[in-house]
């Protein structure tokens, strides 16, 4: 801990920007500084210490340092730690499947589909199989909506259904069919163990097994969910974290008017 | 109430409680003429059965159900399984198993003289209550020789699915700091209509409430109270479709805080209402006389509806939880209360409101061991601003004299807590709770500045809303969406089914033996 207030390491690496090998940037370019906490399952002490440091050089992190560290409970020790990562990443090469939809405002979406589709589109939303917050659902389709953004049942164009939580997804679909839903949307905030994915396949399973995958626009959403984990899944679309009515509304209405397109 | 900082209103509290009263009063009359299916199974506990059939069916749920397909449930266990005492000279644990194995059949044994029944009856249930008695004063022998931690008691929760790694967590909670270890229960278990049997250790999300998951926890709760100086409190959840008889579970076992609102149930887990205020009456008996405290859940209004706009419905939830609990006969000091830091953390002054509330919820409520839930839905996965909410949380916590702080996790909306999540958080707390210990008897709030505005406005709104509720009655304001925004209608949800209208051999002698007495 008496690493001083100033760094007093060479710095004597290139410090050029090269999107092929990019690093973390600390307070200089290509330092790789990381800040890591973490918990061993070791008594305090010296031994306790050296550990830490020999699991960072494992990581790959050079000139490891353990800022800070506490005895949780007998044989647990938490570390607070700094280590400058020899590994990069090549920032060219990277692809990742984003929605493609242009994000309208409610107004905007809505006169979209007023003039390409010239009725309201229906809507069921749910947190599906065991997953009891509905908080997800409700940023997306409340009135209200959340962080400023109104939710799916303040647009003109959307007729809106939310089941709420808990809904099976054989009762999901149903409800579907019975409303003549264009679009099913899917919440999940519990993904201890995984269980949103088990869920969520099972959902494209039973539609795939009913005939139904191609009828509806299926999209799910969550903090945890990402448009490519939701495509691996079967779905068209997914939203995660710092996405809201906005982004699902424009999505389904675009992704609408596209099929109709294509159906002609 | 001793002299209101923020100016309150006496004369509008004393109206909102009188308000809250018919309220309550109305639900009361008509719980009154009704059980369910969870009500007779926690008799059934009470009367010493338990375990489970060859298909794993906990003996409650067996007699309790072989009485509703019979359409007789509505007569009661008591009925029952007196009769068969008298006729077969068994044990209800005998007779339960008899009708497991399809050897008995409780609506055919011969009715018997109804003091004949009382007098089988009477050893099984005066060996319940004593072993309820028991528990209890166990607790008291140790908040009087270990004692306990100050208040606001630090309340954690363990959720890792397996009861014996939430003792690990426990166990480290409560040497860090911990008063209150919550063990949450796994996702789903709130509909089960059922509860699970023996110790386990897979869970969603938390840890499935049984009796035995309970001894556990309890026992390693005592033995690391003992190692660190202080009763360490165990929590767990009587709310859902099992209210009383997790309840009754509890009291035997020793738990200490039981999260219990038929409200919540209503409008986040879409429980049917009117089995739930039925099963929430018998649970709150139950409670009283365990000294259980109890924790209702209006802070989760603010997860669906805007915290600002919202804060009276949690007020008049509040009070209106307040008579329902009286009516049950249990004490104040057993009541804790919720409410939640919830606003926006972009909000202007937002800290000046949150503390105008959290300060007027505890003049309301001088006695209540209040609950505080901290920030949730405003958690965003940055932990390190996530933090600073929880401190300015902490900080209400100790200035308002608050009963519980549920300690906010900087990994909230991330992962159920670390080892060292808890390790941190805890920190945090007695950190600001040593640090501004008395500042609630140093500052006073300005007349006519922000926070009694704050106070005095939210107060008037609860009036208002409660002076609607009495015309329309709890059942249709739930169904109208009056509370957290979510819309309930009295015949749906889940669980009506286990709802029958009582007979006339129908008793449940528990009410009058546990109601109001310890």
């Amino acid at each position: 801990m008496s690493g001083g207030l100033y760094s007093m390491d060479a710095k004597d690496f290139d410090k050029t920007l090269d999107l092929t090998k990019v690093k973390p940037y600390g307070d200089t370019m290509n330092d790789g500084k990381v800040q890591l906490s973490f918990t061993l399952p070791v008594p305090c002490g010296p031994e306790a210490v050296e550990a830490a440091k020999q699991l960072l050089k494992e990581l790959g992190f050079n000139n490891p340092l353990v800022v800070f560290y506490q005895e949780l409970t007998p044989g647990y020790t938490f570390f607070n730690c700094y280590g400058s990562t020899i590994h990069t990443v090549d920032y060219t090469s990277i692809y990742v499947p984003k929605v493609e939809s242009t994000v309208m405002e409610m107004k905007e979406t809505d006169e979209y589909i007023r003039q390409n589709i010239g009725r309201k589109l229906v809507v069921v939303g749910a947190s599906t199989g065991t997953d009891a917050h509905t908080v997800g659902i409700d940023a997306i389709m409340n009135m209200k909506g959340y962080a400023g953004h109104y939710g799916i049942e303040r647009y003109d164009m959307f007729e809106a259904y939310n089941l709420g939580s808990q809904v099976p997804n054989e009762e999901f679909i149903a409800k579907g069919l019975e409303l003549h839903a264009d679009a099913l949307l899917v919440s999940q905030t519990v993904t201890q163990k995984d269980v949103h994915i088990k869920n969520m396949t099972e959902l494209i399973e039973l539609l795939e097994a009913e005939g139904l995958r191609d009828k509806m626009i299926v999209v799910c959403g969550g903090p945890r969910i990402s448009h490519e984990l939701a495509k691996e899944l079967g779905f068209d679309a997914g939203f995660g974290a710092g996405t809201y009515a906005d982004d699902v509304a424009s999505f389904v209405a675009q992704e609408f008017v596209k099929r109709m397109n294509t159906k002609k | 109430m001793n002299k209101s900082k923020l100016g309150l209103d006496q004369r509008k509290v004393d109206r909102a409680r009188q308000l809250a009263r018919k309220i309550a009063e109305d639900v009361q009359s008509f719980a009154d003429g009704y059980t369910t299916v969870a009500v007779e199974r926690t008799i059934c506990r009470l009367l010493g059965i338990d375990g489970v059939d060859a298909n794993e069916v906990p003996l409650p749920n067996v007699v309790v159900d072989s009485l509703k397909a019979a359409g007789v449930l509505g007569q009661g266990v008591m009925f029952y399984v007196g009769n068969a005492m008298v006729a077969t000279g068994k044990t209800p644990q005998q007779i339960a198993e008899a009708v497991a194995d399809g050897s008995l059949d409780l609506t055919k044994v011969p009715v018997s003289d109804r003091k004949k029944r009382e007098e089988a009856l009477k050893p099984v249930m005066d060996g319940s209550l004593e072993r309820i008695r028991q528990r209890r004063s166990r607790r008291e022998a140790y908040l009087n020789t270990l004692g306990e931690g100050p208040k606001p008691y630090l309340y954690i929760i363990v959720a890792t699915g397996n009861i014996y790694e939430d003792v690990v967590q426990a166990e480290a909670g409560a040497r860090q700091g911990a008063d209150v270890i919550a063990v949450i229960r796994t996702t789903g278990q709130s509909l089960l209509d059922y509860v699970p049997y023996g110790a386990t250790t897979e869970g969603f999300g938390g840890t499935f409430a049984t009796q035995e998951n309970f001894r556990i926890m309890r026992a390693a709760l005592d033995k690391v109270g003992e190692e660190v100086g202080r009763y360490i409190r165990l929590c767990n959840y009587c709310s859902g479709l099992c209210m009383p008889e997790i309840a009754i579970m509890g009291a035997f076992e020793g738990l200490d805080v039981m999260l219990n609102d038929a409200l919540y149930g209503i409008l986040f887990r879409d429980i049917n209402m009117q089995r739930t205020l039925v099963d929430q009456y018998f649970s709150r008996v139950i409670n009283g006389f365990a000294g259980v405290i109890i924790n209702t859940g209006e802070d989760n209004y603010l997860t669906t509806a805007d915290a600002v706009e919202a804060a009276h419905t949690v007020l008049a939830s509040d009070i209106i939880n307040e008579q329902l609990a009286l009516l049950a006969g249990l004490p104040e000091e057993q009541m804790g209360l919720g409410h939640a830091f919830e606003m926006d953390p972009m909000l202007t002054n937002g800290f000046l409101y949150e503390l105008a509330q959290a300060q007027m919820t505890r003049e309301i409520f001088p006695k209540a061991t209040l609950k505080y839930m901290p920030p949730t839905k405003f958690m965003t996965g940055n932990i390190f601003r996530g933090h600073i909410q929880d401190a300015l949380f902490n900080i209400i916590g100790i200035w308002t004299h608050q009963g519980i702080q549920l300690l906010g996790m900087p990994t909230e909306a991330i992962h159920t807590p670390f080892m060292s999540d808890r390790y941190l958080s805890i920190e945090n707390a007695r950190y600001i709770f040593n640090n501004l210990k008395d500042i609630g008897e140093e500052v006073e709030f300005k007349e006519g500045g922000i926070i009694r505005q704050r106070a005095a406005l939210v107060l008037d709104n609860a009036v208002a809303l409660l002076e609607d509720l009495v015309k329309e009655g709890l059942f249709n304001a739930l169904e109208k969406g009056k509370f957290g925004d979510v819309k309930r209608p009295k015949n749906g949800g889940k669980g009506l089914d286990g709802v029958a209208v009582k007979g006339e051999n129908y008793s449940n002698p528990f009410i009058d033996l546990m109601k109001g007495r310890r």
